[in-house]
């Protein structure tokens, strides 16, 4: 796969460089570290700082913004931020209130954010965490807390944000963040592998004929691999195993993600959600609002996720909410 | 027998080790492409580079401010699980102790056990998980074992132990990282994590080993 860069050791930095100065109506960058700060500061408000690896852009840095979150901290590629450049990003924007943290659950993010947040509380500043595992297959559900992070975020981020925008104070910004990621379930395949930059091999090797369900976002090995199938097909095993996990019942009202990996098109994006539509209504599972979609991605990647969130009338008022970044924007659902 | 350890020592020792990690890069990331995810090699090269750029330029008359120097540039820049949990392996022993000249074997021991315990509370990582615990606690129950020894039969026990600790980490499934995912499949491959450990052990042994007879 050819990538277009200049040298391996300077794409974080060329990278953050480019983002800021494309996005400098809204943006800046942290003096010091790679944060990218929301220029509207917002007082009197729990900061939402997120953040985790480089590379799958625009999550997580397009998700700063209006009604969404105030800052992003950002690691090498696939690889966490480290506790100085997390503590550094969210002391630019803490304001008082407190700071809530939104990431991917990984080890790695786990265990640099936990130490940023003791940075903080060192301080005297509050802090609290939420950590997003949608990724169904990724563990059984007795390991609930072994699951990864994918699609999935971009919800949590969306109802958090609202949240945070609304004054709510920390510790009910912390519950209502938990409880829509409680109400977060992703399940998806991989077509391709994509390449990091600086490395001259694809990320994983697949048959040109071949798809494995459930791989993770850097590659992470998912459940099966088997040949390609019609976009119905593929659809019904992934509805049918999604619907399992996520326990959703006729009646149910929900919001439907679609996201590719990178490479896979809004042409077949729209294929997949015409079936998953008609597989909802036949389930008489109400559609509140749909995206079609490249949010959350793995350089050059093939495939995509299906992400279900289960409304309920507290979600709902925040996910109507309106947000602007220049990569999410909704408006009200009327 | 080098007896004790100066703060001269340990900074001399710390950036030896920096280099040993440093040019063993292809290697790491070679067992860590196997079953991770490749980055191993090159997150732990760019932390000793930070290592050397801060040890470099600083005298020390404090042997445990130059473990928690070295930590603190590693956990400060690297990124990823290995920059808190590799950073915490020289920062986590030395933190909160009363200044020391020279340290002594039982001393240092000491700190490595601290550095252990944190990590392991830190990562929630045992032995038999596939990670550097399986090298980091053998080494540091050797070090215990061998406490009331010269600093170099020390290390050497450690050394060893560690070794040993990555062998065994080829017949375990992973519970971390992205071999976790891989089950029956990691069986077979040894955990770069534990890998790095052990060349920290040689390292140290090296070190001493090239200076026994006389403090710097």
């Amino acid at each position: 796969m050819k990538k277009i860069m200049n040298s391996a050791e300077n794409v974080i930095d060329e990278l953050m460089e480019g983002f800021v100065l494309a996005h400098n109506k809204y943006y800046l960058k942290h003096n010091e570290v790679n944060g990218i700060i929301f220029k509207e500061k917002r007082a009197g408000k729990v900061a939402l700082v997120i953040g985790g690896g480089s590379g799958h852009e625009p999550l997580f840095s397009g998700f700063v913004g209006r009604g969404l979150a105030d800052a992003a901290a950002c690691g090498n590629v696939f690889a966490s931020p480290d506790p100085n450049t997390i503590y550094e990003t969210a002391k630019t924007v803490e304001s008082g209130e407190g700071v809530l943290f939104v990431y991917g659950c990984y080890a790695g993010d786990n265990l640099n954010f936990d130490m940023a947040e003791e940075f903080l509380v060192d301080e005297g500043i509050k802090t609290a965490h939420v950590r997003v595992w949608d990724d169904v297959v990724s563990a059984p559900k007795e390991r609930i807390e072994d699951r990864r992070g994918i699609a999935g975020d971009v919800f949590v981020i969306k109802v958090a944000g609202a949240a945070c925008d609304e004054g709510y104070p920390l510790e009910k910004v912390k519950r209502m963040t938990e409880k829509v990621r409680d109400n977060t379930f992703s399940i998806g395949i991989a077509t391709s592998s994509g390449q990091l930059p600086g490395v001259n091999k694809p990320i994983f090797e697949l048959e040109s004929d071949e798809i494995e369900y459930g791989m993770g976002l850097h590659g992470e090995p998912g459940i099966k691999r088997t040949k390609l199938a019609p976009a119905d097909q593929l659809v019904e095993i992934l509805y049918k195993n999604l619907m399992e996990e996520a326990e959703i019942m006729k009646g149910d009202e929900v919001c439907v993600l679609i996201n590719s990996l990178g490479a896979t098109s809004l042409l077949e994006l729209s294929i997949i959600y015409r079936k998953v539509h008609e597989l909802l209504s036949k389930d008489q599972i109400k559609i509140y609002d749909s995206d079609l979609n490249t949010y959350c991605t793995s350089q050059g990647m093939g495939g995509f996720s299906i992400t279900i969130l289960r409304l309920d009338e507290d979600i709902k008022k925040l996910y109507n909410k309106p947000c602007f970044s220049p990569y999410y924007a909704k408006e009200e659902v009327k | 027998m080098m007896e004790a350890m100066t703060a001269e020592n340990a900074k001399e020792m710390l950036l030896y080790v920096a280099d040993k990690i440093i040019g063993e890069k292809d290697y790491l990331t070679q067992i860590d492409s196997t079953i991770g995810d490749g980055d191993h090699g090159i997150g732990m090269s760019g932390g000793m580079k930070k290592v050397k750029e801060k040890l470099e330029n600083q005298d020390f008359d404090d042997v445990y401010a130059v473990f928690a120097a070295a930590g603190k540039s590693m956990l400060m820049s690297m990124g990823g699980a290995s920059g808190v949990i590799f950073g915490s392996l020289y920062l986590a022993g030395a933190k909160n102790m009363s200044m020391a000249a020279e340290i002594s074997a039982k001393e240092l021991a000491e700190m490595k056990r601290k550095s252990l315990e944190a990590i392991k509370e830190r990562g929630k990582a045992n032995v038999g998980d596939k990670t550097m615990v399986d090298a980091l606690e053998p080494a540091v129950i050797a070090m215990e074992e061998n406490s009331d020894k010269s600093l170099l039969e020390m290390l050497t026990a450690a050394e060893a132990a560690a070794q040993q600790g990555v062998e065994d980490t080829k017949q375990y499934v992973a519970k971390f990282g992205r071999a976790k995912s891989l089950f029956d499949r990691a069986i077979g491959h040894q955990d770069a994590g534990a890998t790095t450990v052990w060349l920290i052990f040689q390292g140290m042994r090296e070190y001493i080993e090239k200076h026994d007879g006389y403090k710097v």
